[in-house]
């Protein structure tokens, strides 16, 4: 009997709460540490990025209205459900060239970081908002609110790690999403898509895309119905990019290079504020 | 003078659904890039008719959207406008009046729209009091329930009567293809329109789904050249309702070009029925001169 020639898994895109293709068709090959290939991936396109970007926009509504407490629950349920599947994603990112231990814990820690953030939904309105003192009879408030649909770019530092943690905070508050997998090892962003099309987030809320980066990040953060880019490439020209086509429709931009995902300081809720808008409102009183 | 033959309606001429539906998917694949597609964008603008067919209708309502038919984007004068606003009776001479100075089109629909289930004098009544108040153009529905029972003759007197009601006003006869069940109907429906003196076709009402489907749309549109080809008559075709984005209109577009004929493509012979339509072309058109995607935010609803 003749050698069995294995299947190498071509992996989808998570869009809208589907696992569609690219528009184009097009893949990419993925290799681990050693370039041996892997799987395969879609190379997403400008097309992809517009459709992406269109379906969140649609569920933004949907999820930015939900309670506090609901949306907590759901970014439990995700830990959960990866709680459950710790093994499919300990072995992914070992077969992508980590050893067995720091496999294990970066799976671990996503699991944790993801329950942080669930906390944090009901509560850092409380922290954030301010009750201000005016000298008219007005009871001012100010409460922070979500700003719209975040594009989050990820770097090849992390396969996972970098995804939740960016992720998290931006969905907590109410936000949703656009995704681009760290290029080169974009399977467990992607199998990611899988854990979160069962646990109970609703279709459209985070929409993850991989490609190439150069052929996505232009119009990303170009695109006028994006409210804000979260950027983690530590590259100038990359930041040049982003910021500039962020001006267009004064989009909010964070640059997050980060050198160990691990770093306990991602644990931290200004990362939530850094993709809300503040409302302040006066109401007549003692009148 | 009069060589017209009307043909016997009881005869059915048979449609290959699969080759319809065939043809489609083909002409769906062309790829229209660039300069032809800014033209076609432009060109899809400028037969719009910009519809509000809802029992909220306001005279507000009504003079908002004829500001957007006359410059539908305020940021870019240099469009063209839509080419008619599409209203129900009470509303036309409000529009009328919005569209003062123009060359924009007033059309209502009329004939106890959309359903049709009145009686003959209640729908003639309907078009002359639209035709008074100014309208250009009458949108009329024919009575599919007798249709289906297959009395062509009250259908076919009953447009004949309508035309005539209308006067110097353009027909358009709306077939609600959504309840015709088969393309074999819908190409009858053509024909007996057509003969009975249309000067417009239309798929629907958009109250009934489907709507407007594209191989509905080039079954009509082959009734038409078939109709030419006898008769040497044009007779213009509108696609009404379900069409929302650009690209869609395109592809309609497409099977006009591809089955009439270049001298069809202009607001003269055809028309989309449609609202949001226009924000997405122009949101295309925008985005071929910028590059960027837009936001519908950025675009004004009415």
């Amino acid at each position: 009997m003749p050698d069995r020639i294995e299947v190498l898994k071509t992996y989808k895109t998570y869009v809208g709460g589907n696992f569609p293709r690219s528009e184009s068709g097009r893949t990419y090959p993925v290799n681990n540490r050693d370039g041996e290939n892997i799987a395969n991936a879609c190379r997403c396109t400008r097309k992809d990025v517009r459709d992406a970007v269109g379906t969140a926009r649609s569920a933004f509504g949907g999820w930015s209205s939900r309670s506090a407490y609901n949306r907590g629950q759901i970014l439990y349920r995700i830990a959960e459900m990866l709680e459950g599947r710790k093994d499919q994603f300990t072995e992914e990112l070992e077969k992508a060239g980590l050893k067995r231990k720091d496999a294990l814990r970066e799976v671990e820690l996503s699991i944790d970081r993801l329950i942080y953030f669930a906390g944090w939904t009901d509560k850092y309105p409380q922290v954030f908002g301010t009750v201000n003192p005016v000298a008219s009879s007005h009871f001012n408030f100010s409460s922070p609110e979500a700003t719209g649909v975040v594009g989050i770019i990820l770097d090849d530092s992390s396969n996972l790690l970098s995804l939740i943690s960016t992720m998290a905070p931006v969905i907590a508050g109410g936000n949703v999403c656009v995704v681009i997998a760290p290029e080169k090892q974009p399977l467990s962003a992607i199998s990611f898509g899988e854990v979160l099309h069962a646990s109970d987030v609703p279709g459209g809320v985070v929409n993850i895309l991989s490609g190439f980066r150069d052929e996505v990040i232009d119009t990303l953060s170009g695109h006028m119905n994006v409210n804000a880019v979260l950027n983690t490439v530590d590259n100038p020209e990359v930041r040049k990019l982003i910021d500039e086509n962020a001006s267009i429709s004064v989009k909010r931009v964070k640059h997050l290079p980060v050198e160990s995902w691990s770093d306990e300081s991602l644990e931290n809720p200004y990362l939530i504020i850094d993709f809300q808008e503040t409302k302040t409102t006066w109401h007549p009183v003692g009148v | 003078m009069n060589t017209i033959t009307i043909p016997d309606f009881n005869q059915t001429i048979p449609i290959d659904k699969i080759g319809v539906e065939e043809r489609v998917s083909r002409l769906n694949k062309r790829s229209i890039k660039k300069e032809s597609k800014m033209q076609a964008l432009k060109l899809a603008l400028s037969m719009i008719d910009l519809t509000t067919l809802e029992g909220k209708d306001s005279e507000g309502k009504v003079i908002q959207m004829c500001r957007k038919a006359r410059v539908p984007h305020a940021s870019r004068p240099d469009l063209p406008s839509v080419a008619a606003v599409c209203v129900y009776p009470t509303m036309v001479a409000t529009a009328k009046k919005a569209l003062e100075g123009t060359n924009i089109n007033v059309a209502s629909v009329s004939t106890a729209f959309p359903s049709g289930m009145a009686p003959r004098q209640v729908k003639l009544d309907d078009t002359r009091f639209a035709v008074d108040q100014g309208a250009d153009e009458i949108d009329m529905v024919i009575s599919r329930g007798e249709f289906l029972k297959g009395n062509y003759n009250y259908i076919f007197d009953e447009i004949a009567e309508i035309k005539e009601a209308c006067g110097d006003a353009h027909l358009k006869v709306i077939l609600e293809t959504g309840e015709l069940e088969t393309y074999e109907n819908v190409r009858k429906a053509s024909d007996i329109a057509m003969y009975a003196g249309a000067d417009f076709i239309k798929t629907s009402t958009g109250k009934i789904s489907p709507a407007a489907t594209q191989p509905v749309t080039l079954v009509m549109l082959e009734a038409i050249r078939d109709f030419y080809r006898d008769t040497g008559i044009m007779v213009g075709m509108k696609p009404a309702g379900g069409i929302r984005k650009a690209k869609q209109s395109l592809q309609y577009l497409v099977l006009v070009k591809e089955t009439l004929g270049a001298a069809w493509l202009t607001p003269e012979w055809y028309r989309f029925g449609a609202s949001s339509l226009t924000n997405d072309l122009l949101m295309q058109i925008i985005k071929q001169d910028t590059g960027v995607y837009q936001n519908p935010d950025y675009f004004s609803e009415d």
